[in-house]
């Protein structure tokens, strides 16, 4: 009994699966829809005007971001939080019926708080805050979904045969705690309807902070949204899924000790270069400044550490596309961080804020790092979840070289958009006027913007022929047994 | 340690909490000792001009508009003076914004007139040739929600001290007061006598009999939150 292999149960993870690609493709269709309105602002009425509301860009926005955050990349922390957990763990999720009733419930919530949010995000109910525009029901709802995640993690934990908490354990707790704490603080709101004894909406609710202070805690919570949402959970994936997949032990531990602990002290730290040379204290701003330049070391320990656990199979590169997807990831990974900590300087930041380097950043991140990874993982879960075959190594070749192109042509051209309207804005002629109107410096930018929406719609290309490959794996892949599951993930040419 | 922590997992969650909530503690806190200060003329939103900030926020104005004008020449010439914290004492939430696609707004109120955004809104393109904004046509026809105002100004004045009906001191030495009705129908009424001021200013008369006639269109409102900032 005890040395037959564990069945894991999936059928949490499958769900989660099946909503990363989904609201992947919702996410990033809306992306290429607000893309292509900048490049062609007819596209805000491409509903008719009667519908424009609904679909103009800035009451789109947020739901681009939303659904690529909270949508495709949580959904893709859950599923394979629901694969990983339990196979590092050694225990299988059907051992409890508790936990595979908090599973099941933490699916359905969530995907309830996600239908909410999609409606109260185009009906213009929002607090404005950046990731954080949900109203305060549906952050009592986030509350609960993300508790119960929270027992989900800690109860397996309790029920584990492994003692030892492997790498990835640490950072899907790590996110668990980062995302709580965050979340909790930033959304601190009175609903007015209450307040007030019942006048007005009841969606309605006004911020604990004003001001500079409401500034400071919002991107404390944003600029660590994006290291306890991009990347510590995705760290977590790469640990995993990059030595599973190519056969290979992680490099070295120490330093997956040092860049771990290393992170989680550092990134807290870094969230005031979202605010250089606003109101906040300098000494603020200087720190930010500062822990942004270091967090390349911990950063570029994890990275190195995962392209360090390929030494001497290089060639599995070159003959699978599920390491190349993963090798890019980590690349991408070590280029975001470096670009990252540059553009916290406060002397380049002086140029870079408020201009379309900074989107630039963000894709390159969450486009060649984050949602690689994810894909990659689900590529690597898909034949041993459905017991099949992954449908076509073509297709994932191609969808690779199509995906990464489209990357290069998003951040080159926002490069070039962001440090060009970045000098424009700032040039004085030789009677110390400003240069340039600031008409002037968006029309400049017309060529890059079409670039960009080419780019990205390259990229929603690749989602498409990701979700087919995956719904074709899910259905009429080749069986395989046990026995072909170790290590290399099989494919069909 | 590590490998003890590695098989202990309430000591290990326990090492990381604490790990992370240092630089809050250090970085965030201590700012909350000193609450924002309102510099001299800094005044609370009326009930219009609140709820014209809701309409900002409820079509994301912030997502191509920044408010926060950096201490840069380059800004200073192009926007008016550098923004200042106590200038944000009472925006709940803030609407710094974090990209310009569109210019800074933090003192539009002192160089477009009510007009100016009444054509703006309706087609961008026609007041800046080669504008990417889109026209915001339904703030024509949408209402504002004056009431969900109200019960802001009510929530803020007895849970932040937010100072209504209070002596404030202006920047010419004089004081001012920005009234606030002690019932739902007067704040009502305040905010249509503020409304019919916005639109005698205003030239579609659609809008002037919808205000003549007791409502408060959005843009309306959202015309009088703009006209306020300074």
């Amino acid at each position: 009994m005890e040395n037959r292999p564990l069945e894991y149960d999936y059928s949490v993870s499958k769900m989660f699966m099946l909503t990363t690609v989904l609201l992947g493709i919702v996410g990033m269709l809306i992306g290429v829809i607000l893309a292509w309105e900048l490049a062609f602002p007819g596209v805000n009425t491409i509903l008719g005007s009667g519908l424009a509301e609904y679909t103009n860009f800035s009451r789109l926005r947020p739901l681009h971001t939303d659904a690529v955050i909270f949508g495709f990349t949580l959904s893709g922390i859950f599923a394979t939080w629901y694969y990983v957990g339990q196979r590092v763990l050694k225990v299988s999720m059907a051992e409890s019926k508790l936990l595979m009733f908090l599973g099941k419930f933490h699916f359905w919530l969530y995907l309830a708080v996600v239908v909410s949010v999609v409606v109260s995000l185009l009906l213009g109910i929002t607090t404005s805050k950046e990731y954080a525009e949900f109203e305060w029901p549906i952050d009592i709802a986030v509350v609960v979904v993300w508790v119960t995640f929270g027992m989900s993690i800690f109860g397996l934990i309790g029920i584990r045969r492994e003692k030892s908490l492997y790498i990835s354990i640490w950072y899907y707790i790590a996110t668990f705690l980062g995302i709580a704490m965050l979340y909790l603080f930033n959304n601190m709101e009175i609903p007015t309807y209450f307040a007030s004894g019942g006048i007005g909406s009841f969606w309605h609710s006004v911020s604990m902070y004003a001001g500079t202070n409401d500034a400071l805690v919002q991107w404390w919570y944003g600029h660590n949204a994006v290291a306890f949402g991009f990347t510590v959970p995705i760290v977590a994936m790469i640990y995993y899924f990059l030595p599973k997949e190519s056969g290979q032990a992680v490099y070295s531990y120490k330093l997956s000790l040092l860049s771990f602990w290393g992170l989680m002290f550092v990134y807290l730290w870094a969230g005031g270069h979202h605010l250089l040379f606003s109101t906040v204290p300098d000494w603020v701003q200087t720190m930010g400044s500062v822990f942004s330049v270091i967090l390349i070391l911990p950063s570029w320990g994890s990275a190195i550490n995962m392209l360090l656990t390929m030494k001497g199979e290089w060639q599995q590169v070159a003959s699978s596309p599920l390491i190349k997807f993963m090798v890019l990831a980590s690349t991408f990974y070590m280029f975001s961080t470096l670009e990252g900590p540059i553009q916290a300087i406060k002397s380049v930041n002086a140029l870079a804020h408020f201009t379309d380097w900074i989107i630039g950043h963000v894709h390159d991140g969450t486009l060649g790092w984050v949602a690689f990874m994810i894909m990659a993982a689900l590529f690597h879960m898909a034949p041993r979840v459905f017991k099949r075959e992954i449908y076509s190594k073509g297709l994932m070749n191609t969808q690779f070289w199509i995906q990464t192109l489209g990357v290069v042509l998003y951040f080159t051209s926002m490069w070039v958009a962001g440090i060009t309207q970045g000098m424009m804005w700032r040039a004085h002629d030789e009677f110390g006027n400003l240069a340039y109107s600031f008409i002037d410096t968006v029309q400049v930018l017309m060529p890059y913007f079409t670039i960009r929406a080419v780019g990205g719609t390259l990229y929603l290309v690749g989602m498409f022929i990701f979700a087919y490959n995956m719904y074709k794996t899910m259905t009429v892949g080749r069986r395989v047994d046990e026995s072909e599951l170790q290590n290399a993930t099989p494919m069909a040419a | 340690m590590f490998h003890w922590l590695e098989k202990h997992p309430f000591f290990f969650a326990v090492g990381i909490f604490v790990t992370i909530s240092f630089a809050g503690l250090v970085e965030v806190l201590p700012n909350f000792v000193q609450q924002s200060r309102p510099v001299i003329g800094t005044k609370p939103y009326t009930t219009l001009q609140l709820a014209g900030r809701h309409v900002y926020i409820k079509n994301s104005c912030n997502a191509c508009h920044s408010q926060l004008i950096r201490p840069f020449k380059s800004e200073t010439d192009r926007y008016g003076d550098y923004s200042l914290s106590g200038e944000y004492a009472y925006d709940r939430p803030f609407l710094w914004g974090s990209k310009r696609t569109g210019p800074d707004l933090h003192r539009v109120g002192n160089y477009r007139t009510t007009d100016w955004h009444e054509n703006h809104m309706k087609n961008p393109e026609a007041v800046v040739p080669g504008s990417i904004m889109p026209g915001y046509p339904w703030l024509f026809d949408n209402l504002a929600d004056i009431d969900t105002a109200y019960a802001e100004q009510v929530t803020v004045m007895n849970a932040f001290n937010v100072p209504y009906n209070a002596d404030l001191p202006q920047k010419d030495g004089s004081t001012a007061q920005v009234k606030l009705a002690s019932d739902l129908a007067g704040a009502q009424a305040s905010a249509l006598e503020e409304a019919k001021k916005v639109a005698a200013d205003m030239k579609d008369q659609d809008i002037k009999d919808t205000v003549a006639a007791g409502k408060i269109p959005e843009i309306v409102a959202l015309i009088a939150y703009l006209n306020s900032l300074k």
